[in-house]
């Protein structure tokens, strides 16, 4: 395998801008790792003749002094992003061969650029899910396996095929979504860098919609510096979706490598989950120890309604996933299943376009909001969420930022939570807070566990402050020396 | 409030997702185990709360009234499963 693949997104737009290499070169490169990667399924749909077309298009844009920002980087895309010409299911049988003739607001950003895509990337159905198990395209295989064990790992989700196709080094960087955590836990999970920035950051027009108040783009990268870059990229303004921020996007790289002394580091005592591993207690305090060196001031803080996240977010979520969700009714695009009048055709189309996860959370959001239970359930769950909002409110009159666990343990294995929905939702017990709140969280890798496999930990900042995060970011990222790689088996 | 058979079917009547029978008693099973868990939120004390159905603090922006896009057919009946002319064919509904 050629050496490019193994370039940070930074050091390859380096080599591009110093000609040692072309956008060509470097897009071929990553073409034949894809090309051998199948058997991790992160890709579900691979567009080597665009990536071709765009990388030579690239190359002749450099040679007249024109390169854009991301220009000739090629990157893997999620596929719950619409893509114009290019097929986007959201991994659901739904969608069927849905072939958008427009451009998600994200990566029209991201080809103006000048960056190149790969393909698109595989992902639970609908982001559905913590484990890619849910995607109709089946999972994709975590590049990582524990040490001497060969058993099949899930590399998270929802965004999983992003983050694998990022630590086996088939795409410089990837586009990816969170809702309750899908950024963060599979970029824990691979030992790669995922960013959910501020709600609002990054345009959702043309992003497939699971719970409009809580989805939200961001990237997942080799490290924390190009998951800046691709962010500045990503995010901006866009009068198309009525949530996104009319504000300025900072240089987001630029705050990779600026002093932390003096910030003030919240730990939520609430965090610590009954069960985690010790290995996850243990890399806490680490980072806990290297913000310190760095001259962070530590403080221990109290997110009082830390445990009723989850439950409010299994009510707020599926509400409206429920009604986002009724558009599939197969009479304008995607799969339609005939039946003996409208009302059946509408029933047999959604038994059979959607999966066993899908369904069952359409089921509880149509529940919730229905006659009888939307005070019950519905109204308290939107009061909970102000009260979760209201304790990150008060904590950051305190600290600059927080300082937590992704996720309360290392990659499973694949089937391992699949009959037990609650339990896979737990998996999220440390990442739905913010998005309840609208706060950007990022991912750093910091560790490993005892078997080898990657752990990350959790800044969380004000809302539009992800600079802060960056600069956190970079410290954890240099103390931890994280090196290790997954070994090549695929 | 555990849900029972009858209210899963109905559930699903009104998410118009065909569940076979056979499917209900293991539904209202996962749906329970489900529920039963987000029924922790009744410790919350919510009395005098402001539901939050945004985390956006700015009001909604208001555009100009004005066409954008639209009159190109084509483009909007392209992934149709069933059409005629410039119109999407859907089952009979008045008979």
């Amino acid at each position: 395998m050629s050496d490019l693949t193994k370039l940070s997104l930074k050091t390859a737009l380096e080599g591009l801008e110093s000609k040692s290499f072309s956008a060509l070169e470097l897009t071929q490169a990553h073409i034949e790792a894809v090309e051998s990667a199948k058997a991790l399924n992160a890709y579900v749909l691979e567009t080597p003749e665009k990536a071709l077309d765009m990388a030579r298009a690239s190359d002749a844009r450099r040679a007249r002094g024109e390169a854009g920002a991301l220009d000739g980087a090629p990157l893997g895309i999620k596929d719950l992003f619409c893509t114009e010409g290019v097929r986007s299911t959201a991994c659901s049988k739904i969608l069927g061969d849905f072939v958008p003739n427009y451009e998600s607001a994200v990566t029209a950003n991201l080809w103006r650029d000048g960056a190149v895509m790969l393909g698109k990337l595989n992902m639970d159905e609908f982001a559905m899910g913590s484990s890619n198990e849910s995607s109709a395209f089946g999972p994709v295989i975590n590049p990582w396996r524990g040490q001497g064990d060969e058993t099949p790992r899930t590399p998270g989700g929802s965004s999983g095929g992003s983050a694998a196709a990022v630590a086996a080094e088939l795409c410089l960087g990837a586009t990816a979504t969170d809702t309750g955590g899908s950024i963060r836990q599979p970029a824990a999970f691979t030992g790669t860098v995922g960013i959910k920035p501020t709600y609002g950051r990054c345009s959702r027009w043309g992003v497939v919609a699971f719970a409009s108040s809580l989805d939200q783009a961001g990237p997942i990268a080799r490290n924390v510096e190009d998951a800046a870059i691709l962010l500045k990229s990503m995010a901006g303004h866009d009068a198309r979706d009525s949530t996104s921020l009319d504000v300025e996007v900072p240089d987001f790289a630029s705050f990779v490598g600026k002093s932390v002394k003096g910030l003030r580091i919240g730990i939520p005592r609430e965090y610590r989950a009954d069960g985690m591993p010790p290995e996850i207690d243990r890399l806490w305090e680490q980072g806990v120890a290297w913000l310190k060196a760095a001259g962070c001031e530590i403080v221990e803080v109290s997110l009082p309604h830390t445990r009723y996240a989850l439950p409010a977010y299994y009510i707020v979520a599926p509400a409206e996933a429920s009604s986002n969700l009724a558009r599939y009714d197969g009479m304008r695009y995607g799969l339609r299943v005939d039946g003996a009048n409208l009302t059946e055709t509408y029933e047999q189309t959604r038994a059979q376009g959607f999966g066993e996860e899908v369904k069952r959370r359409i089921l509880i959001g149509s529940y919730v909001l229905s006659a009888g239970y939307y005070d019950a359930y519905y109204l308290k769950a939107q009061k909970v969420r102000r009260r979760i909002s209201d304790d990150f409110d008060r904590a950051f009159e305190k600290v600059d930022a927080l300082l937590t666990p992704t996720a309360p343990s290392a990659a499973f294995a694949l089937g391992e939570n699949a009959d037990d929905p609650v339990a896979m939702y737990l998996n999220d017990i440390f990442t739905v807070t913010v998005n309840l709140a609208g706060l950007p969280g990022m991912s750093v890798p910091a560790g490993v566990d005892a078997s080898g496999l990657p752990l990350g930990l959790q800044l969380i900042g004000r809302p539009l402050d992800e600079g802060t995060l960056f600069s956190l970011g970079g410290v954890i990222e240099e103390a931890a020396q994280f090196k290790a790689r997954p070994q090549r088996w695929w | 409030m555990a849900i029972d058979v009858a209210t899963v079917r109905k559930v699903a009547k009104l998410a118009r997702i065909a569940e076979p029978e056979a499917r209900l008693e293991s539904l209202v099973q996962e749906l329970n185990g489900i529920l039963t868990w987000i029924e922790l939120l009744e410790e919350v004390d919510t009395d005098g709360v402001e539901p939050m159905t945004s985390v956006v603090h700015q009001g909604l922006p208001m555009r100009e009234d004005v066409v954008t896009e639209g009159g190109d057919p084509a483009k909007v009946l392209a992934n149709a499963p069933k059409t005629v002319k410039d119109f999407f064919v859907v089952p009979k509904v008045v008979e």
